[in-house]
């Protein structure tokens, strides 16, 4: 694969900084690219060989109305669906497919394991472990995944616990913490794998409105203090505002607009797009 | 009375015939419902289709018929005779062991999908993926009809009886041929039964309440808002 010295090159680059590869910039290699990607359930096309790139260290947050194939994108990154068509490719190795000789062909389980230790994700719905301490939640995988010694799993989520204010509950059931608590553990959980790529599937959607801004406050915290690409699902505008490098509206699977958050939010060029944001701040 | 007290050794002694042709029926019950149940979930469709033929298989078989034919027909076939214990404990845990599978395949394809997802995407190996997170979550889900099993298996044993095993039916029906005490006999019997499932019903409860208490579940009546549930202190609180 002639794309792997320069994977080299990516993962040590030294200037990662949050200041950002605007969208255009074509300098170095994507971390993400979809090509002519299609996704379909039955008749339902939801994607229609999107095209699009996320630059190293990029934190882009995806807009749009329900059902215009965002949270699609967040979980053909993770392999949670198949793609019907197109290649994903992160860090120039093709993620939806391997090289058999010269030809791509789907990726098997083993292949796909390989190339998803780079991605982490956050669920709408937490999806914590409920047979497992919080403990156990954020180092099983390490552990298990990734052969990381079980002393160094216990201090790292002592860590990442207690950067999500959550130090003294390390011990507890998942069940006995609130929606806003159990969210910081999986973001936690999420971090303990050391992904580069963060995917953020809606993570606020499913609290109670007073838990929001503690769960937003960890990301931002995320977003200030390292240098991993987020891809966020979501109908916090101040938090896409504040936080993302760049927003990309979808409409019907496709994108609508590509832009900074200035931009999209300031000057929307697409009617879809300003009707979009006037209906979601009118009901926020 | 005296009769209760005169033959109580040779009731234990089949009581324990009884336990054992039980213990080791659910033993291999377990095992087989564990096996096919977890080859029904998988996606391949050659797994599946093993499951689907053993569970079929067997389920559709009497036990009593699949005793005799392996204590009786058998040796025909291969020459050896196994020990009746054996032929029982077989043709029971067979036929157990496919409803158990059913139940096991059940009891996994019940636990969310979104677990699955975090598995996922927390990059498990299937197999850990089983063994740290689904089984673990679908136990809880099983104990219940398990503990069925293990009666429902417990009172099928009494048909080692009809190849000459001393279980609690075979020693009854000798007590009433000796005795002429049909009546008391039987009532015996029927006593030694109850109090055997009694006890398994009484550990499957248990083991019922430790894994919902590990799902984080709290038991049917709780020790209140207890700042540090203790496990004995839950325990003994459900109890009370």
């Amino acid at each position: 694969m002639p794309q792997s010295e320069q994977n080299i090159q990516d993962t040590i680059r030294p200037d990662a900084s949050p200041d950002v590869p605007g969208p255009g910039d074509a300098v170095q290699q994507p971390l993400i690219r979809f090509e002519k990607v299609v996704k379909q359930y039955g008749d339902n096309v939801v994607l229609r060989e999107l095209d699009f790139t996320v630059q190293p260290g990029q934190r882009v947050t995806l807009i749009g109305p329900s059902g215009s194939g965002k949270t699609t994108i967040l979980r053909l990154l993770m392999t949670l669906e198949q793609i019907d068509g197109g290649v994903i490719w992160v860090n120039g190795d093709p993620l939806s497919h391997m090289y058999k000789g010269d030809h791509l062909v789907p990726a098997n389980e083993k292949y796909q394991r390989a190339v998803r230790k780079k991605i982490g994700m956050v669920f709408q719905q937490f999806n914590l472990f409920p047979n497992m301490t919080v403990r156990r939640n954020i180092t099983e995988a390490p552990i298990h995944s990734l052969g990381v010694p079980r002393g160094e799993a216990d201090e790292r989520a002592a860590e990442l616990l207690d950067m999500v204010g959550l130090k003294e509950r390390i011990d507890e059931h998942p069940t006995r913490l609130s929606g806003g608590q159990q969210q910081r553990v999986a973001i936690a959980r999420a971090l303990a794998m050391r992904p580069e790529i963060l995917l953020l599937d809606e993570v606020t959607s499913a609290l109670d409105p007073e838990l929001v801004a503690g769960v937003l406050d960890v990301l931002r915290e995320i977003a200030r203090t390292t240098d991993i690409t987020m891809l966020a699902v979501t109908h916090e505008m101040g938090f896409a505002r504040d936080v993302s490098h760049r927003v990309l509206m979808f409409d019907h699977g496709r994108i609508l607009e590509d832009g900074p958050p200035d931009q999209i939010f300031g000057e929307p060029r697409e009617e879809r797009t300003k009707s979009f944001l006037h209906a979601v701040l009118e009901s926020g | 009375m005296t009769f209760f007290t005169d033959s109580l050794p040779i009731y234990l002694n089949g009581a324990w015939y009884t336990l054992m042709i039980t213990v080791g029926g659910c033993a291999l019950a377990f095992v087989i419902s564990m096996i096919f149940g977890i080859l029904g979930t998988m996606r391949s469709l050659v797994a599946r289709a093993i499951a689907t033929v053993y569970v079929e298989i067997f389920r559709g078989v009497a036990a009593l018929v699949l005793m005799f034919w392996l204590f009786y027909a058998m040796p025909l076939l291969i020459g050896y005779r196994l020990e009746p214990v054996v032929a029982a404990i077989l043709a029971l845990g067979l036929n157990v062991g496919a409803y158990g599978a059913e139940n096991v395949r059940g009891a996994i394809n019940a636990v969310p999908r979104a677990q699955y997802e975090a598995t996922v995407a927390l990059n498990f190996e299937p197999l850990q993926r089983m063994r740290l997170v689904i089984l673990p979550q679908a136990w809880a889900q099983m104990l219940p009809t398990f503990g069925n099993l293990v009666i429902e298996l417990m009172k099928g044993s009494a048909v080692v009886s009809l190849i000459a095993v001393s279980d609690l039916t075979f020693v009854a029906q000798q007590m009433r041929t000796f005795t002429g005490e049909t009546l008391l006999a039987f009532l015996a019997a029927l006593i030694m039964y109850f109090i055997l499932a009694q006890i398994f019903l009484f550990l499957t409860r248990m083991a019922e309440r430790r894994a919902n208490r590990r799902l984080g579940r709290l038991p049917d009546r709780p020790a209140k808002k207890r700042a540090i549930p203790s496990m004995a202190g839950v325990a003994r609180g459900g109890e009370s």
